[in-house]
């Protein structure tokens, strides 16, 4: 362990990378799939 | 598993369960990471800094869990040609590079505070990284045969899925075969080196993370779906006009 450190830093950057990758993970996927699955109506309707 | 080829009988049980797992994995999630954060005590050699275990681990368990389904989706569609496969196998891709990607970049995060160091080329770190480029390269495969529009080229990503798992034992045993300043496993199966105030936060977070993942698959998988189920109807109807 490195006591010249602040370890919270290191902490809250991984914290926020990793929980800002997963939000942004599951919001890209449920708004394609959305799109994916309009898209699909309106070529039913066409 | 054949019960689910049909892609109505799909749709029909992936229309409820992926709002379900995305929001159960949401909640479960934040909770643990919270728990981990501000219940978890400190530990006493790695100091506060043994709070990113609770993203890491499970981040770097679902990137190798993340190939084993395409691995496994690869062997369904080669051998058994199940209909949903390849598309299982697609959907597995991108959620396993961004979780290989996380476990990565908080690896190095905490290799700073704990080992005086972002990164050493040791036999942990450069399997992981391989993995991540065998995501890509898999993505850019399947990208490249759902584009080619004649079918035939399919069947190579799904023997690059095959071939490429063989990354994953050399990820899991390379702190045994290796120098490493990577830690050995703290968890087997049945056995822990942890204390339970780390293993119950881990474990919990790890349930969170899985559900995430799993959710995101049905995700991706009713995506890729709905797009080839259009672009089939759409070509259809301007056969028909022509």
């Amino acid at each position: 362990m490195r006591a010249g450190l602040n370890h919270w830093d290191y902490v809250i950057a991984a914290y926020a990378l990793g929980i800002g990758a997963t939000m942004a993970l599951v919001a890209w996927s449920w708004l394609a799939m959305r799109r994916a699955e309009k898209r699909r109506e309106r070529s039913r309707e066409k | 598993m054949h019960g689910f080829a049909n892609p109505a009988r799909f749709l029909r049980f992936a229309r409820w369960l992926t709002p379900l797992l995305l929001a159960a994995g949401l909640v479960i999630t934040g909770a643990s990471l919270w728990w981990g954060l501000a219940r978890a005590p400190a530990e006493a050699l790695q100091g506060d800094s043994v709070r990113i275990l609770f993203i890491h681990v499970p981040t770097a368990w679902l990137g190798m869990a993340g190939w084993m389904a395409i691995a496994g989706a690869s062997m369904a569609e080669l051998v058994w040609r199940h209909p949903l496969a390849g598309i299982a196998a697609r959907a597995a891709a991108a959620p396993g590079a961004v979780f290989t990607a996380v476990c990565l970049t908080t690896g190095s995060l905490w290799g700073r505070p704990a080992w005086n160091t972002w990164w050493v080329w040791d036999g942990r770190l450069t399997s992981m990284l391989v993995l991540l480029f065998l995501y890509f390269a898999y993505m850019a495969l399947a990208s490249a045969a759902e584009n080619d529009g004649q079918g035939g080229n399919a069947r190579i990503p799904a023997i690059f899925g095959l071939v490429g798992a063989i990354n994953i034992p050399v990820i899991h045993y390379s702190v045994i075969w290796w120098y490493s300043i990577h830690q050995p496993p703290s968890l087997s199966m049945g056995k822990s080196a942890m204390s339970s105030e780390f293993l119950y936060p881990l474990l919990a977070s790890t349930i969170g993370f899985s559900l995430i993942f799993g959710g995101v698959v049905l995700a991706r998988m009713r995506a890729i779906l709905a797009d080839a189920q259009a672009e089939a109807r759409l070509r259809r109807k301007a056969f028909a006009e022509d």
